[in-house]
C-alpha cells in the first residue's frame, strides 16, 4: 500500500532546532540522511518543504476573486515540514518507519493513491 | 422458573455459546476472504440470526457447523457480485476438529492503536466475542446508532488505512500486547464498576473481560503479563458476592463479609499468579495489581491485611507504571500501614491531576474523619458525590453525608 508520511514540526523543536551548534546540527541532518538511507527501497517520492513563512495560500471562492493570503492555510503551532511517499505492505510497516523517523516530533501517516 | 426468568437464563447461554464460536468463524473468514469488513457482517449476521433462532429452535449439536452454514449462505447471497468471494466461499468446507486458533490476529487487528479506544472495545466485542450492536449498546448504555456508526467507522479504517490482520512481529508484540491488555481491562473496568444494582439485566462485561483474559492467556502463554491481568480479573471476581448488601448497595472492602468471598477462585488464582511470576521473571503491571488483590484477598480480617507489603507493591507499580491514581491507591494503604496524616500528607499533591476524579475527595473524607475533622470531612463528600454519576457510589457517599 502508498501511505505519505507528513512531518510535523512542533514550536518548541524549531526552537530546539535553532539553539543548536553548527556541529550538533550537522548531526541532526546526518540523522535524517541515514533515515532515508536505510528506508531507500521503500520511498518512492519524498518532498523537504522550505519555511512556513515563506507559505501563500490561495481561497477561490465561487463565482468571486479567489484571495490570497501570506502564510499557511491553517495557522498553529504545528506545521507540515515535508513529505515521504512510501510504498509498504500495511499500516504496521508504515508505522514501523515512523518509529524511526529521527527528527521533528509529529508523523502522520495517511493512506494514498 | 418463571417465563422470563428461564428466557434469561437461556440467554446467558446463548451468549456464552456465540461468544465460543463467532470470533473463530470471524478469523476463518477473514483468513478466507481477505477482507475484514465484508467477514465480520456475515458473522454478525449468522449471530444475530442465531440470537433469533436458537432460543426458539434450541441450540444446534454443532453451534459452529451451524453459524458457518448461516454465514456462507448469507455471504453467497450478498456477495453476488463479488465473484471473487463467491468463488472462495462456494468452496469452503467447516473443518471438524476446527483449524487452528487464529483469533490471536483477529483480537491484534481489534485492538490497533490506529483506531480510538472506543472502537477498539466495541469492535472487539462484536467481532472477538461475538456480541450484537444491540448488547453492545445496552451494556455501554449509549444507542444503537452510535454503536453502529463506530463500528462501520472502524471498519472502514481497518480496510482503507490498510490496518493489517496479523500478530505484530517480535519488536513490536510487547507494546501491542500493552494495547490489548489496556482493552481488556478497560472493558473489566466497565463492568465492573456499573455491575449489580439497576444494571442486573445488562450484559455482563466482568465476564467478557475474564474470557477474553483467559483466550489470550491460551493463545500467549509466555507473557506473564497476560497471566497477571486474568489473575486481576479472577481476583476481584472472587469477591463479588460480597460488594453489594442485599438492598443493592456497594459494600465497601472493609465491610465486606469475607465468608461470602470464592476462597477456593482466590486459591486458584493466585497460584497462576504466582507461577507466571516465577516462569518468566517480568513483573509487569497487570502482575503487581492481581498481587495487590491476592493480598486483600488473603486478608483473613481488613485489620490483618498486610499493609506494608501493598505499600511496598505500589511503590514498585508505581515505578513501572506512574499514574495519579495508583498513587491515591498507595496513599490508602498508607493509612492503615502508618496512619491517617501521612496518607493525608500524600493526597496533597495530586490535586492538580485528580480534581475532578470522586475517590480523591471521598478519600480524603475518609482520613479527616479518622482524623476528627468532621466539617472539612463533609465538604469533600459533598465534592465527591457532584462528581460522581454511578448509583451505587452515590448512595454510598449520600448515605455517609447523613450520618453526620
Amino acid at each position: 500500500m502508498k501511505y505519505v508520511l507528513m512531518f510535523v514540526e512542533t514550536e518548541e523543536f524549531a526552537k530546539e532546532l535553532e539553539a543548536m551548534g553548527a556541529l550538533e546540527r550537522e548531526d541532526a541532518y546526518a540523522a535524517v540522511g541515514r533515515w532515508f538511507a536505510e528506508h531507500a527501497t521503500k520511498i518512492t517520492h519524498h518532498t523537504h518543504l522550505a519555511p512556513v513563512h515563506t507559505a501563500t495560500t490561495m481561497r477561490l471562492r465561487r463565482g468571486d476573486e479567489p484571495v490570497v493570503t501570506d502564510g499557511p492555510f491553517v495557522e498553529g503551532k504545528e506545521v507540515v515540514t515535508g513529505f515521504a511517499e512510501v510504498e509498504v505492505a500495511d499500516l504496521d510497516e508504515a508505522l514501523k518507519m515512523a518509529r524511526s523517523w529521527p527528527a521533528c516530533p509529529i508523523v502522520e501517516i495517511r493512506p494514498a493513491s | 422458573m418463571t417465563g422470563a426468568n428461564s428466557e434469561r437464563v437461556s440467554q446467558e447461554a446463548l451468549a456464552r455459546v456465540v461468544r465460543d464460536h463467532a470470533g473463530r468463524l470471524a478469523a476463518s473468514l477473514v483468513s478466507l476472504l481477505g477482507d475484514f469488513s465484508a467477514a465480520e457482517d456475515l458473522v454478525q449476521d449468522a449471530v444475530e440470526t442465531a440470537l433469533r433462532r436458537w432460543p426458539v429452535e434450541g441450540v444446534p449439536d454443532r453451534p459452529d457447523a451451524w453459524l458457518f452454514t448461516v454465514a456462507r449462505r448469507r455471504g453467497l447471497d450478498v456477495l453476488r457480485r463479488e465473484t471473487n468471494y463467491r468463488a472462495k466461499l462456494a468452496q469452503l468446507q467447516w473443518v471438524e476438529p476446527a483449524p487452528k486458533d487464529d483469533r490471536l490476529q483477529l483480537i491484534f487487528t481489534c485492538c490497533h492503536p490506529a483506531l480510538s479506544l472506543e472502537a477498539r472495545i466495541a469492535l472487539t466485542l462484536r467481532v472477538v466475542c461475538g456480541l450484537s450492536t444491540a448488547q453492545i449498546a445496552a451494556a455501554f448504555l449509549v444507542p444503537e446508532t452510535t454503536v453502529a456508526q463506530r463500528l462501520t467507522r472502524a471498519k472502514r479504517k481497518i480496510t482503507e488505512a490498510g490496518i493489517p490482520y496479523r500478530i505484530p512481529d517480535g519488536g513490536d508484540l510487547s507494546e501491542r500486547l500493552d494495547g490489548v491488555l489496556a482493552v481488556i481491562y478497560l472493558l473489566f473496568n466497565e463492568g465492573y464498576l456499573s455491575s449489580g444494582g439497576t444494571r442486573a439485566q445488562a450484559r455482563d462485561l466482568v465476564d467478557d473481560a475474564e474470557w477474553l483474559a483467559s483466550l489470550l492467556a491460551g493463545l500467549m502463554p509466555d507473557e506473564p503479563e497476560v497471566a497477571g491481568l486474568l489473575a486481576l480479573i479472577r481476583l476481584h471476581r472472587a469477591r463479588g458476592a460480597a460488594r453489594f448488601d442485599d438492598r443493592e448497595q456497594l459494600v465497601l472492602l472493609a465491610d465486606q463479609d469475607r465468608g461470602l468471598w470464592d476462597h477456593e477462585a482466590i486459591g486458584a488464582a493466585t497460584a497462576l499468579l504466582v507461577r507466571a511470576a516465577r516462569a518468566h521473571r517480568r513483573p509487569g503491571p497487570y502482575q503487581l495489581q492481581a498481587a495487590i488483590a491476592a493480598c486483600h484477598a488473603e486478608a483473613e480480617s481488613f485489620e490483618s491485611t498486610d499493609w506494608p507489603q501493598i505499600v511496598v507493591l505500589y511503590d514498585m507499580l508505581l515505578h513501572l507504571a506512574p499514574s495519579p491514581i495508583t498513587r491515591l491507591h498507595r496513599a490508602i494503604a498508607l493509612r492503615y500501614a502508618v496512619s491517617p496524616e501521612a496518607a493525608l500528607d500524600e493526597l496533597k499533591d495530586l490535586d492538580r491531576d485528580l480534581e475532578n476524579y470522586p475517590l480523591l475527595h471521598a478519600t480524603r473524607a475518609e482520613l479527616l474523619r479518622a482524623l476528627g475533622r468532621s466539617q472539612e470531612a463533609r465538604e469533600c463528600d459533598e465534592r465527591a458525590l457532584a462528581l460522581t454519576a454511578n448509583p451505587a457510589q452515590q448512595a454510598l457517599l449520600a448515605e455517609r453525608l447523613s450520618w453526620n
